[in-house]
């Protein structure tokens, strides 16, 4: 005879959780697998000759071996005179760059421009001059001016725009409305108001970019000479063109110093002056 | 004399001077002057300048695109080495950036370890391509091996920061239920510092893929290398095409970086 | 019949047995300046235990030494017939399973959802790999499920912790506690960043949860008043010591006194 089977009651369902939503870890696992793909992708098609990867650590420790040690005559020889220039060529670059930012990051700040197509086109020009590395602007100007510190200055002052345009521009769309306002009911002019509404409250932060993107240009200044853009890079580049390894590492020394002793300058000066 | 009278004195308002900021403007514009001339500004110059740029852009317009294999041959290369440069570069400076967590590690480790991060961030991405390519031979091997230092100067120092920045009371919380060294890592410190994370690798590829277009013009591989000939041989209508594959790479990139850092928060 | 999930365990120990055993423990952070000295205390297997005493005086240095989330000097406490002053590595964390822990600044994992601060009490249970992945069990995810019934935050759990109030923080992390299936419940001065009402609120949530667990709590507490009224035993120190150990009617101004010092604040 057949049992009856047993009444298991009521069936309580578990309630369920899971931290991603479905959507978010289908997006997620094609994400991770597109990404490992490129990476594996890459690493397949690189052309690295192995041996080349092998013998690495022992040429870059020969190539060390013969930079020491420094050749300090370099110094005064060559060294001073390119890395003033070097600094010149940042400093007018940011200058420059300064006179042609200002007016676009003002055209591109959706509060004080309402103009959509003038802020599109600003922002098209600030892309365009981020995108092009500061060697390539280099490059560039080279080829129109001819060799020289004032292509380099050029090119640097055309690859800051971008950045000080952009943060500038930013900074004017987070200034306060309250005294714009005030200015306009007055029926000040459009300058005063850029004059006594907003520049007053963007000063600091306008100083700080700008000093921001000093320093980086010394950086950048140094390499141009690479590509005959005046400055220190032309230095290295006659001292690598003839091995001159020790050479090289004082002018690598120097660079060294120079960046330090700007660290602590501006961080000396964003402390009391900012 | 008292000052009774209906008209007295007008009282005038002389606004404060910031001696300062005038006196700064005033050395920053004599600076300009005096650079403009020792570089031998003029204005003759400049408006020989001005006419040989025009001249140049119209030189560089329209684009030509005829040569696009060699041109997507280079972006590739370039792209490969910022994949390759990011990955090796990340995966580098995590434990690179918990040596140098202050808050993890003695001080002497965290000194070594900062030392290794500052070195790393000392020079140009072109001068480590160049002592690369010397050390390595030409090609991409060398952009990549340079990037990587770059990388890791930049995402271990970070990294290192947002370490020294978590809050240790989840960590303690997460300790006392008894959970083992990795889980307290995952629930407690990396939901912390995931979010940072993120954006400095999305960052760092960013600037990887911009440096990798570049490297090429000392012989470390990639586009920057077709682009520097292009510019020898005088094929500026090549350049501009080259620029504006770079430019659509890039704001490409930008593009993927905004969806990965929605993704992972 | 299935059971419907309840939060029943079965009862392992006699009830009249002791629960904690702390023996002759101290506590220097730097040497000759002891934090806590030669502590000795019995905690019955249930039952509230509050601990009053000034701030600086050991209270929370004597909680973390239980779970050693600080390491005693020197003493002993006996926990499920082991002592934990002597355990390490894999045998402590085992132990720390068990012993549930709230905080004064509620401790919770703010950047992670309420539902995954209440599963991390399963940390100690669940494989390293499974933590990773979230991948906790259908079983755990219901008793986290009934635990925020409990505690009156089941529809917060998708919510970011971070996007909490004190109040709801704190309830949060006592489902997180009990999560654990802990035979004894800490509490590090819970309600100090709370206000009046609240604290009185997550006090009781506390005190009810534990006698329906049957699981002792031991709380630290500076609010003389919410001690005497929740707790059935008090042991106040001062100075790293006991002064007073017995039941909240006995305690008395000059008890009082020789806990804090001073007359003003005695009404």
């Amino acid at each position: 005879m057949s049992q009856p089977t047993l009444d298991k009651g009521t069936f309580m369902e578990k309630r369920t959780w899971s931290r991603f939503s479905k959507f978010e870890r289908t997006a997620r696992f094609l994400f991770y697998f597109v990404t490992v793909a490129a990476i594996v992708v890459s690493l397949q098609t690189i052309e690295i000759i192995p041996e080349f990867l092998i013998d690495a650590p022992e040429q870059i420790g020969d190539m060390l071996n013969r930079m020491w040690p420094p050749d300090v005559s370099y110094y005064p020889s060559t060294i001073h005179e390119a890395m003033l220039e070097t600094i010149h060529i940042a400093t007018l670059g940011t200058l420059l760059a300064i006179i042609m930012a200002i007016p676009i990051g003002v055209m591109v700040a959706e509060n004080v421009t309402q103009n959509k197509a003038l802020n599109w086109f600003a922002r098209l020009l600030l892309v365009s001059s981020r995108s092009i590395n500061s060697l390539v602007w280099a490059l560039l100007f080279v080829a129109i001016l001819g060799p020289g510190p004032l292509a380099g200055a050029f090119a640097i002052a055309f690859r800051s725009i971008g950045f000080i345009g952009k943060l500038f521009g930013e900074a004017l769309e987070e200034s306060a409305p309250g005294p714009i306002e005030a200015l306009r009911t007055t029926g000040a002019p459009w300058f005063s108001i850029m004059t006594m509404g907003y520049w007053p409250q963007v000063v600091p932060t306008f100083w700080s970019i700008v000093l921001f993107r000093w320093d980086i240009n010394l950086r950048e200044s140094a390499v141009l000479g690479l590509v005959g853009a005046g400055g220190i890079g032309v230095a290295l580049n006659t001292a690598l063109e003839l091995f001159y390894w020790d050479r090289v590492s004082m002018v690598l020394l120097s660079m060294l110093v120079v960046v330090a002793v700007v660290e602590v300058l501006v961080t000396q000066i964003r402390k009391r002056i900012i | 004399m008292t000052t009774n009278s209906p008209i007295a004195t007008p009282r005038k308002y002389v606004r404060k001077r910031n001696w300062l900021a005038t006196f700064s403007y005033l050395v920053l514009a004599a600076y300009l002057i005096y650079v403009l001339s020792l570089f031998d500004v003029n204005l003759e110059r400049l408006i020989i300048g001005i006419g040989r740029g025009g001249d140049f852009i119209g030189r560089m317009m329209p684009p030509n695109f005829e040569r696009y294999a060699l041109l997507i041959e280079g972006m590739l290369e370039s792209i490969q080495i910022a994949i390759i440069a990011t990955t090796a570069g990340v995966l580098l400076s995590l434990p690179v950036g918990f040596l140098a967590a202050r808050n993890l590690m003695p001080t002497w480790v965290t000194w070594i370890a900062r030392a290794l991060i500052v070195g790393c961030r000392s020079f140009h991405p072109v001068i480590v391509a160049i002592l690369f390519v010397k050390a390595v031979g030409f090609g991409a091997l060398a952009g990549t091996l340079a990037l990587i230092v770059a990388s890791i100067g930049f995402i271990a120092k970070l990294f290192a920061e947002a370490i020294e920045e978590i809050s240790l009371k989840q960590i303690e919380a997460v300790r006392a239920t008894g959970a083992p060294f990795f889980s307290v890592i995952a629930f407690g410190v990396l939901p912390q510092v995931m979010g940072r994370f993120i954006g400095f690798i999305s960052y760092q590829l960013d600037s990887n893929l911009r440096n990798s277009t570049m490297v090429g013009l000392v012989g470390a591989g990639g586009i920057g290398g077709t682009l520097f000939a292009a510019f020898q041989r005088f094929d500026y209508d090549f350049v501009s095409a080259i620029l504006i594959a770079i430019i659509a790479v890039i704001m490409f990139a930008e593009g993927i970086n905004n969806v990965m850092r929605k993704l992972y928060r | 019949m299935t059971q419907p999930a309840t939060l029943q365990e079965p009862i392992t120990q006699a009830p009249s047995s002791k629960a904690l055993v702390i023996q002759n423990l101290s506590k220097e952070y730097v040497p000759g300046k002891p934090v806590l000295t030669d502590i000795s205390l019995e905690i019955e297997a249930k039952g509230i235990t509050a601990i009053i005493g000034p701030s600086g005086t050991g209270k929370s240095t004597l909680i973390r030494c239980i779970n050693r989330l600080v390491d005693p000097t020197s003493g002993n406490i006996i926990f499920n017939n082991q002592n934990l002053a002597s355990l390490s590595g894999r045998q402590l964390r085992n132990a720390r399973r068990h012993i549930g822990m709230v905080f004064q600044e509620y401790n919770l994992l703010e950047r992670l959802s309420v539902m995954e601060n209440v599963l991390s009490g399963r940390l100690g249970y669940v494989s390293v790999w499974r933590a990773w992945l979230r991948k906790f069990s259908a079983e755990d995810v219901d008793k986290a499920f009934a635990l925020l019934e409990q505690v009156g935050m089941a529809d917060f759990a998708n919510q970011r912790a971070d996007a909490l109030s004190g109040g709801q923080r704190q309830r949060v992390s006592i489902a997180r506690a009990l999560m654990q299936s802990p035979d004894i419940l800490l509490a590090d001065e819970p309600t100090s960043s709370l206000d009046p009402k609240t604290s009185v609120e997550i006090l009781e949530l506390m005190t009810e949860q534990a006698k329906l667990q049957h699981i002792p709590v031991i709380i630290n507490i500076h609010d003389v008043t919410l001690a005497k009224r929740f707790a059935d035993r008090i042991i106040g120190m001062s100075s790293g010591s006991v002064v007073f150990d017995g039941k909240p009617e006995d305690l008395q101004n000059d008890h009082l006194k020789s806990i804090y010092g001073g007359e003003d604040w005695l009404s």
